[in-house]
């Protein structure tokens, strides 16, 4: 480790690594600090991703691939269940992917750009000067270090403590996150080609459950549930009933705890010679608690903004700002929007969740792309979707486009 | 600070970290530390997936 670098990545996770990537083949020196033992392990993810845009990145690779959907199924509390097939969102629907090669081979493609990479590496502070940041304080195998940088990039995911060192307030309130447990669980009769939602207050409050398959008869099976509704009955508590109520057979072979950020985006996600991306910057889908996309997006830009501001020798906010400019006119706005559904979504009782599944049992969804779904939705419950107006507006009228978000589901 | 983490059952995901509004948690690998600046809200505890955390006010 030397005492001096261009960059310094915070966290080895998708928004890290593919920043860390991106700055060294713009000619940065670049250094990645993973707190972790390994990349990737322990896993604290369902694995789902969305197809769009993730070859923007990475080429697929059946090593890190476990499933290759062609649709979803959701189910309300009643049992409906509404079928969306690969037809209708246009053959781009998911892969489960096995988190622990994917992250790994994210990183081998950053260190093999020119990145230095370290593990075991935590970063306990941040050397500030004058209210600018200007490297971290690490440590390394139980040793304390110094290391000096032009810019910092904070990509250390939902426990993040780089924004907070540096001013910003990225904490969390229990009404800002999905408290989650999943088990991957084996001899199990699943369609591996098809996801599965649970909805219901009886089965996941404010969240989701879900069964990802991981290949024949093995699927990851989870519940997220909002914070503000853990308490007496858990995520762990919701996920054992469901697990002895429909799959008493399956057998566990891992356990993954873990914690989502839904508050949709915080205020500033930059400052003096700081840059905050990925979880870190609370830049998951507050619907889906989908991050790997957006964070690698983030990713992309962080490093470019920062090869920019680092041409120019100027690492003020005024000039990361384009950062923020940036994320915040793609991602940023489908986190918005997601947000709004989110707040509507959290309030309907399970007889509303029953009535939305309900009112589309007579669409042929193989004919609809997922705007005309959407226009269905909200014409057939518009008291119920009266909130979500303006967004159904934008929809119809093309003002949004599902670029990245579509069906995005980690 | 009266907060106490079962570290047996902890699973180390970092939820707890994520919403002490203190900054008094912090995850290390597969255990948290606490510090001094915990003012025993209990968030932590209302949080945790598992259950493993106990904070007495």
């Amino acid at each position: 480790m030397k005492e001096m670098y261009d960059l310094i990545v915070v966290g080895g996770g998708p928004g890290g690594a593919i920043a860390a990537k991106n700055a060294a083949e713009l000619g940065l020196d670049v250094l990645l600090i993973e707190k972790r033992q390994e990349i990737g392990d322990p896993v604290r993810c369902a694995e789902g991703v969305s197809k769009i845009c993730l070859s923007d990145h990475i080429e697929p690779d059946p090593r890190w691939i476990c499933a290759d959907l062609t649709g979803s199924r959701i189910y309300s509390p009643d049992g409906t269940m509404v079928e969306m097939s690969e037809e209708m969102s246009g053959g781009e629907v998911g892969y489960v992917l096995e988190r622990k090669v994917f992250d790994r081979a994210l990183v081998d493609q950053c260190a093999r750009a020119g990145a230095e990479v370290r593990v075991k590496t935590r970063a306990t502070g941040l050397i500030m000067e004058k209210g600018v940041v200007c490297g971290i304080y690490a440590m390394y195998l139980g040793e304390e270090y110094e290391i000096r940088s032009k810019i910092v990039i904070g990509a250390d995911g939902m426990e993040s403590k780089v924004g907070r060192w540096a001013g910003i307030d990225t904490s969390l309130k229990p009404t800002d996150m999905e408290t989650c447990v999943q088990y991957l669980v084996t001899n199990i009769d699943i369609d591996p080609q098809f996801c599965d939602f649970y909805l219901g207050n009886e089965i996941a409050p404010a969240g989701y459950l879900w069964v990802f398959p991981k290949g024949e008869n093995m699927a990851n099976i989870g519940v997220g549930i909002l914070g503000s509704k853990s308490g007496d009955h858990r995520a762990i508590d919701y996920l054992d009933k469901f697990m002895r109520d429909v799959y008493p057979e399956g057998r566990i072979i891992e356990m993954v705890y873990g914690g989502v950020p839904v508050s949709g985006p915080i205020e500033k996600t930059v400052s003096d010679g700081l840059i905050l991306v990925g979880d870190a910057a609370r830049q998951s889908d507050p619907i889906t608690g989908g991050g790997i996309i957006n964070a690698m997006e983030a990713g992309k830009i962080a490093a470019e903004v920062a090869a920019d501001a680092i041409k120019k020798g100027d690492y003020t906010t005024d000039t990361l700002n384009e950062y923020e400019t940036l994320w915040r006119s793609t991602i940023g706005k489908e986190i918005e929007y997601s947000l709004v559904v989110k707040e509507t979504f959290i309030k309907f009782t399970d007889k509303d969740l029953n009535h939305l599944a309900q009112s589309l049992s007579n669409v042929n969804f193989y004919s609809l792309s997922l705007k005309d779904l959407l226009y269905a939705l909200f014409k057939a419950n518009k008291k119920l979707l009266w909130d979500l107006r303006g967004l159904f507006r934008d929809v119809v009228n093309n003002n949004f486009e599902f670029k990245y978000k579509k069906n995005q589901f980690d | 600070m009266s907060i106490k983490i079962n570290r047996y059952k902890c699973g180390y995901c970092g939820a707890c970290v994520g919403v002490c509004p203190s900054g008094a948690l912090e995850l290390v690998e597969t255990w948290v530390e606490a510090n001094d600046c915990c003012t025993s809200c209990g968030l932590c505890a209302k949080i945790c997936p598992v259950g493993a955390i106990e904070v007495n006010k």
